[in-house]
């Protein structure tokens, strides 16, 4: 049988065998942790604890201050030593509360099971993953309670969770999969109430075959959830693109799942809902993996969010000596860092260790209208000429030829051959299109 | 505005890695410093060099039959050209004040696929001159490699057979025996109407310029390229597929007046152009859409030139024809944006 998928995109080398078989370890409780204000899509939290005082793991420490923000919690117990900036692994410094454990790792509530799920009402799961911290773990953080709230003329009717792990190296919601299906699938079974659906689709790549037979087995009782494989490809995971690989629907150009009746979440985020439904259990540690040649023994492991990457480093062996590059998240859209002093936050899936031999050595050669960068491009955009065009700030050439509609996925600078940094040129034109339409925007107001 | 090494203002230094400075905070104690760069971290192992030597490695075996069917003498005449390219290069390179781009390969290319359309006996000095003006005008004149809009180891030939036009349509029997003056296929059909057995045209045992004899040779050269992806399978395929349609229609409707398709395919430098010289990255449209038009524009010119023209082949000027349009052709086949829609 042909495996479905999308079309395009790029399949690089997968790495996956490093820690594709390690099983989940929880990493000991940190001494201190370093918890970001800001660690999702949306408006940054407002601290709700001060200097010296006290706190106890769960515990609510910063306040969303809008809709599309999330609260953060406390992830161990103890003291709040400062509100400070630290090194933030999404930019230079953060503003974060930093908060030294008194090692108890006492907890606000003891978990009980509430009440059966099934009763609850719709608004009361999406309150509930609201108060639980919950946003997208797959990386974009996007928060999770937007996703499940939208606007009523939107008809929703299929959950279409998100087990491609597309990106080289990861393996964290591999390893979810195998190790908690049945937490899986009942946080899919939470979100499809939430959305009020009754068409579930899990998408897998194909290079787990354990996963989907455990997904498989873990679903089986419900015949409205489909566990479908898919061929390996890159950015499979991409939502746009999972949605036309698993039930092929295009989303259409500037819009979003909802406009096609899809909602799409992320097998962690599908845990990390059943736990804070099921057991009111906020979002404060999540799967990280360690990996890549840089890293003496990879690992999948469990962290709690705001522990050092040091530390997780530290569980792992150490580094190679010849470590040049450490990235968060996977090679693909990763970012790459100066310290280990920074946090995991809530998009940390994983932490990729590269030494000077895969570090990618740059020659740019002139761009020599191969089309490659075209074959690769999943949104179907012309990648030479936007990143050419952003190059030489011909802003309305870009946008005509649709750089707003570029994912950012870098499959463009992955198969070029001339080394051209196509994603990034068409990052930066992005960034100053959007910021040009907002000036814009305000000097109409 | 081609200087793609200039820094351009407002833009960060995007792919070049670079240590970073140190944090702001107050650190005692040294950090070991980590690179940065902005995604992807990844990469083919594809490169522009890698594509240019491929693509070299893919001609040589017709080269080597060239060798073989008309004698040691090809051997100079493709050293010449080469040679001549090259140093057009360094010196090109020198006034520019740009680094060497000899490496890339694409000059060595351009002196050989040269040297392939070039006849058997045709005099080495003049094939030298031919791959100056390639690599001058054709190529470096433009802005060097990718900003070429003809290819230019054609803009060479075409230079060429308007300077020495006897010199470029006097063509040497195979097997060695110099100065023995034969006609290619295409030339006894158009001027004596005689045809020439398949098997020989496809095998290279016929006359015509060094590199195109042999259809088998070009061909395994063809698909190597194609089954690497350095070369676009969808020019071949509508560039023959015209030639054969148009021809076969044209073959059908007076088959007295007109050869037929297979003839038309294995006959003059078609195989050799279409393969290699219509399949150039830089000249040929980077839409797939634009691909397809490119190569039916080729063979419709290609079928006008052979059987309506003056000239007995027509590959060379159908490929240039048509290059000159490539811009063109990029700009109105734009692909539909993923979830575009229909307007």
């Amino acid at each position: 049988m042909k495996l479905k998928t999308f079309k395009k995109g790029v399949h690089p080398e997968e790495y996956k065998f490093l820690s594709e078989h390690k099983t989940l370890e929880r990493l000991p409780i940190p001494e201190e942790v370093f918890i970001p204000v800001h660690q999702h899509i949306g408006a940054p939290c407002r601290p709700l604890v001060e200097k010296g005082q006290t706190v106890k793991t769960g515990e609510i420490i910063g306040q969303s201050t809008g809709f599309v923000s999330s609260p953060i919690h406390a992830t161990i117990s103890g003291t709040v030593k400062t509100i400070d900036n630290f090194p933030h692994p999404l930019g230079i410094n953060g503003l974060m509360i930093h908060i030294t454990g008194d090692g108890k790792d006492e907890w606000i509530k003891s978990f009980d099971e509430t009440s059966n799920w099934e009763n609850l009402l719709t608004d009361e799961i999406v309150d509930l993953v609201q108060k639980a911290g919950i946003v997208g773990l797959g990386g974009a953080a996007f928060p999770t309670h937007v996703k499940l709230s939208p606007s009523k003329e939107k008809k929703i009717d299929t959950f279409v969770l998100n087990g491609c792990e597309c990106e080289p190296y990861l393996t964290a919601d591999h390893r979810m999969m195998v190790e908690q299906s049945e937490e899986v699938a009942l946080g899919t079974r939470i979100l499809m109430k939430a959305l009020n659906v009754s068409r579930g689709v899990i998408g897998v790549e194909n290079n787990k075959p354990d996963a989907i037979a455990a997904m498989e087995k873990a679903t089986s009782a419900f015949n409205n959830i489909e566990v479908i494989p898919l061929k390996v490809k890159y950015p499979q995971g991409a939502e746009k693109m999972l949605i036309k690989a698993v039930i092929n629907r295009n989303v259409p150009t500037g819009g979003l799942p909802l406009d096609v009746g899809v909602v799409v979440n992320n097998v962690g985020t599908a845990i990390a809902v059943a736990e804070a439904v099921t057991k009111n259990k906020p979002l404060i540690e999540r799967v990280v993996s360690i990996t890549g040649d840089g890293i003496k023994e990879p690992k999948n492991v469990i962290a709690r969010i705001g522990t050092p990457f040091q530390n997780l480093i530290d569980f792992c062996g150490g580094l190679t000596d010849n470590t040049v590059k450490i990235i968060m998240g996977g090679p693909m859209m990763g970012i790459t860092q100066h310290t280990l002093n920074v946090p995991v936050i809530k998009a940390t899936s994983g932490i990729l260790c590269l030494t000077d031999l895969s570090v990618i050595k740059h020659k740019e050669y002139p761009c020599i209208q191969c089309g490659t960068c075209i074959g690769a491009c999943p949104m179907n955009l012309l990648p030479t000429r936007l990143a050419r065009f952003a190059q030489v700030e011909n802003w309305q050439m870009a946008e005509d030829l649709g750089i707003l509609n570029c994912v950012e996925c870098g499959s463009c600078a992955f198969v070029c051959p001339s080394q051209i940094p196509l994603v990034q040129r068409i990052r930066i034109g992005k960034l100053r299109i959007n910021e040009m339409k907002r000036k814009a925007k305000l000097a109409t107001v | 505005m081609e200087d793609t090494k200039q820094p351009i203002p407002n833009e960060e230094p995007a792919n070049t890695e670079k240590p970073k400075p140190k944090p702001v905070g107050k650190e005692k104690k040294p950090e070991p410093q980590y690179l940065l760069s902005s995604s992807p971290h990844m990469a083919t192992i594809d490169r522009v060099p890698k594509i240019m030597w491929t693509v070299i490695a893919a001609l040589m075996p017709a080269v080597v039959y060239g060798m073989y069917n008309f004698g040691f003498n090809v051997l100079l005449t493709v050293l010449a050209s080469v040679i001549a390219a090259v140093a057009t290069e360094i010196v090109i390179n020198k006034m520019r004040g740009r680094e060497s781009s000899v490496a890339d390969g694409s000059a060595v290319l351009t002196g050989l696929l040269l040297t392939m359309t070039l006849p058997p006996a045709f005099p080495k000095a003049y094939a030298a001159v031919g791959a100056v003006f390639a690599i001058a005008i054709g190529k470096q004149i433009f802005g060097g490699l990718g900003y070429n809009i003809f290819n230019p180891a054609l803009l060479g030939r075409a230079f060429l057979q308007a300077s020495f036009s006897v010199k470029i349509t006097t063509w040497t029997a195979p097997v060695g025996i110099d100065a023995i003056t034969t006609a290619t296929p295409l030339g006894s059909f158009k001027f004596e109407k005689i045809m020439t057995p398949y098997f020989d045209m496809f095998m290279g045992k016929i006359g015509g310029c060094i590199g195109e004899t042999s259809a088998l040779l070009i061909i395994i050269g063809g698909v190597y390229l194609l089954v690497k992806k350095y070369a676009d399978w969808r020019i071949p395929a509508s560039y023959l597929g015209t030639v054969f349609i148009l021809g076969g229609l044209l073959w059908i409707i007076n088959p007295e007046q007109y050869p037929d398709p297979v003839f038309h395919l294995f006959s003059g430098g078609l195989m050799l152009g279409a393969f290699f010289m219509a399949t150039d990255m830089v000249t040929s449209p980077v839409t797939p859409k634009g691909t397809w038009i490119y190569g039916f524009g080729m063979g419709a010119v290609l079928i006008i030139i052979r059987l309506f023209g003056g000239l007995p082949e027509g590959v060379m000027y159908s490929i240039l024809f048509m290059n000159a349009f490539v811009p063109l052709i990029n700009r109105y086949t734009r692909p539909k944006i993923f979830g575009e829609l229909k307007k």
